[in-house]
């Protein structure tokens, strides 16, 4: 079974045509991947659709724009499937 | 359907919230300025139009998810497909299924039929926003009427 960095990643590289071995965890979706609210966009659904689960996304710009946290905690890729673990553990 | 408003839904034919479904009827005009151009001598409905109705259903079906209280704006269209010509005066039934409520995002998928066949499906996502506007907000609850939304769903704005 994939872990959830690798299914995050494969959603990004097909999603956002990005090469795999562009994407680390420690990249940024935003500021390293270049990724778009748009292209985001398809990347939560996918990430919605794969661990069935629905991120809470307006929340996370709440935080971000309350300066709570900075994007880092939701957008590095190793933060964002740490944030989709605790998701899907809660759903469990 | 008045196309020069971008009117596209004429009434909210069933509604069925629980499990994510709206249809709606939609009656081509039978002349329109759209038909001047599009084409000289032989009018259809363009295929941009028919996305657009097919948007406009889905957003009704997640305004009521959202009774409302914000608006779908129109993000990304996928898998469009144009089936078959739509004239003036054809009555259109459209279709639309919640195929994922997100958060600040939704996705639908819908489709067109007239006279018994497919003419045109996509599926669509918008992100859900709250109204930007009051101005914005009290021509939705309007039309939200004037459509025939359920008042039950008009109560969140």
């Amino acid at each position: 079974m994939a872990s959830t960095y690798e299914t995050v990643s494969g959603i990004i590289s097909d999603t956002c045509d990005i090469e795999p071995d562009k994407i680390t965890p420690e990249s940024h979706a935003i500021n390293d991947l270049g990724i778009d609210s748009l292209d985001f966009l398809d990347v939560a659904f996918a990430i919605d659709k794969a661990f069935g689960i629905k991120m809470p996304l307006e929340q996370w710009t709440q935080d971000v724009n309350a300066g709570t946290v900075t994007t880092d905690e939701y957008f590095v890729l190793k933060n964002l499937c740490a944030n989709i673990d605790k998701l899907v553990a809660a759903k469990a | 359907m008045r196309l020069e408003y971008f009117q596209m839904v004429d009434r909210i034919t069933s509604l069925d919230v629980p499990g994510g479904k709206i249809a709606t009827a939609c009656l081509v005009p039978e002349q329109s300025p759209v038909f001047e151009g599009h084409f000289p001598g032989y009018p259809i409905l363009p295929g941009v139009l028919l996305i657009e109705t097919m948007a406009q259903t889905g957003g009704w079906l997640i305004l009521a998810t959202q009774h409302c209280a914000k608006m779908p704006f129109l993000m990304q269209v996928e898998k469009a497909k144009m089936r078959a010509f739509v004239s003036p005066g054809q009555p259109l039934e459209v279709e639309a299924t919640l195929l994922h409520e997100g958060s600040g995002y939704a996705v639908v998928k819908a489709t067109i039929v007239s006279g018994g066949k497919k003419v045109t499906e996509a599926e669509i996502r918008y992100g859900v926003v709250p109204f930007p506007n009051e101005t914005l907000k009290v021509a939705m609850l309007e039309t939200a009427r004037r459509v025939g939304l359920p008042e039950e769903f008009c109560n969140g704005a």
